[in-house]
């Protein structure tokens, strides 16, 4: 326990050795981790807004999808009522076509009828010449009584 | 060990607490313990050189065993210190903390190592009879570094509070401004700086010496035939597995009294 210049000498080894720490030691050190701190912090801030975007994207995707789904169930419900439309409307021009071919065939009927009739009718009136001729036996003047004729004729429409 | 002389247990414990000594100057002041100096030089250079080098290349990216190593204990002496002080802490108090941790520690360390056997290698290899290995038995050290810390407490009291902040607070603090109690204040603060030095570097020598010299006793043992060397040796052992903890534990005391006494410099009460 002798208290000498020891203590002198060990207080400027000491300083010298604090001086040194502060100096050359602790800055380079501590930048180094306050550095790796600064890239863990962003990395994890990085994470982050990855996680957070993820979760943007996927609700995104899900809205994408419903609207997909709902525009494809509006694109069907829309083709079925084309079907229906066309189907119907196919049903009434074939109707449509249907009766004016009927139409037609009515009218071609009734002029072939007409025509048969008119026919017949000459027929008829040169039976009648005839017959009458016949009945009176001796040769009548068509053109004579044509006005009889035509007023037969007429009677027979 | 005792050269020529009959080995008694008075000389052989003599021999280990002699001190290579070298007179500077006329005076018993002036009386330098080379052993001492030169150990704790080495081992500082040692550790903060070696330490230096590591942090020299230190990168922020993925670090390598040896910096890895050092950060740990660069990490974790800075968390205590940001627990304590409260201020930038990067400028001076945990710088001066590492360094006080590292070098009580290495020093404090030396203790461990085989006390005779050191003492044949100093003899033997560097022609040293008297070379005491563990710098912090010796009181000069341990009051060398509790008084610097004490100048440097001083100094940031007056740096922080200045002149007249201090004599307030010698004068107003513990008990109260009333002026009949500016005396009391004043004794009871001198007590406490005094005492402070005292404790810091008393604590740290106590344990260390107290450490080498069950050291020594159980070396001793040896003397006494097969089964004193035996359970010498065992018993050896444990306290040096022991000591580890003590070793660490008083360079941690260390630091954290230093830090301490520091950030009390700091605050105002």
């Amino acid at each position: 326990m002798n208290i000498n210049f020891t203590l002198i000498s060990q207080a400027i080894a000491f300083s010298v050795f604090i001086w040194f720490t502060v100096k050359f030691v602790w800055p380079p050190l501590l930048r180094a981790i306050e550095e790796r701190q600064k890239t863990i912090a962003d990395g994890l801030a990085a994470g982050e807004r990855g996680r957070h975007e993820l979760e943007l994207a996927s609700q995104r995707s899900a809205d994408v999808l419903r609207e997909a789904k709902q525009r494809a169930s509006e694109i069907v419900q829309q083709a079925e009522k084309r079907a229906t439309e066309i189907v119907e409307e196919a049903k009434r021009t074939a109707k449509e076509e249907g009766d004016r071919i009927v139409t037609g065939a009515k009218a071609d009927i009734a002029h072939e009828m007409f025509s048969a009739k008119e026919v017949l009718r000459q027929h008829a009136a040169q039976l009648a010449v005839a017959g009458a001729a016949k009945i009176l036996r001796r040769e009548v003047d068509a053109k004579a009584h044509a006005d009889i004729l035509a007023a037969i004729e007429e009677d027979l429409k | 060990m005792a050269s020529g002389t009959e080995l008694t247990p008075t000389s052989y414990i003599d021999h280990h607490l002699t001190y290579l000594t070298t007179k500077v100057s006329e005076g018993s002041f002036w009386v330098l313990h080379v052993d001492t100096l030169i150990t704790s030089l080495v081992l500082g250079v040692i550790s903060f050189g070696s330490i230096w080098l590591i942090v020299r290349k230190a990168t922020p990216g993925v670090p390598s065993k040896s910096q890895a190593f050092i950060e740990l204990a660069v990490e974790f002496i800075d968390n205590e210190v940001k627990n304590t002080f409260h201020g930038n802490r990067h400028v001076l108090v945990a710088p001066l903390a590492l360094t006080v941790f590292v070098w009580v520690l290495m020093m404090n360390a030396m203790d461990i190592l085989p006390i005779d056997i050191m003492a044949w290698v100093t003899e033997n290899v560097f022609g040293m009879h008297n070379w005491k290995i563990v710098p912090t038995t010796d009181v000069n050290t341990t009051f060398a570094l509790a008084l610097s810390i004490w100048f440097l407490m001083i100094f940031f009291n007056l740096k922080v509070k200045g002149v007249g902040g201090w004599m307030h607070e010698l004068f107003c603090t513990p008990f109260g401004k009333n002026p009949l109690l500016w005396i009391l204040n004043l004794l009871f603060n001198f007590i406490e700086y005094v005492s402070k030095p005292l404790s810091h570097s008393l604590r740290l020598f106590g344990n260390i010496y107290a450490g080498e010299i069950i050291f020594l006793l159980l070396g001793m043992w040896a003397a006494t035939g097969v089964s004193g060397t035996i359970f010498g040796s065992i018993l050896g052992a444990g306290w040096a597995i022991f000591h580890i903890l003590i070793v660490t534990l008083q360079a941690f005391i260390f630091m954290m009294l230093t830090v301490v006494y520091i950030s009390m410099a700091h605050e105002s009460h």
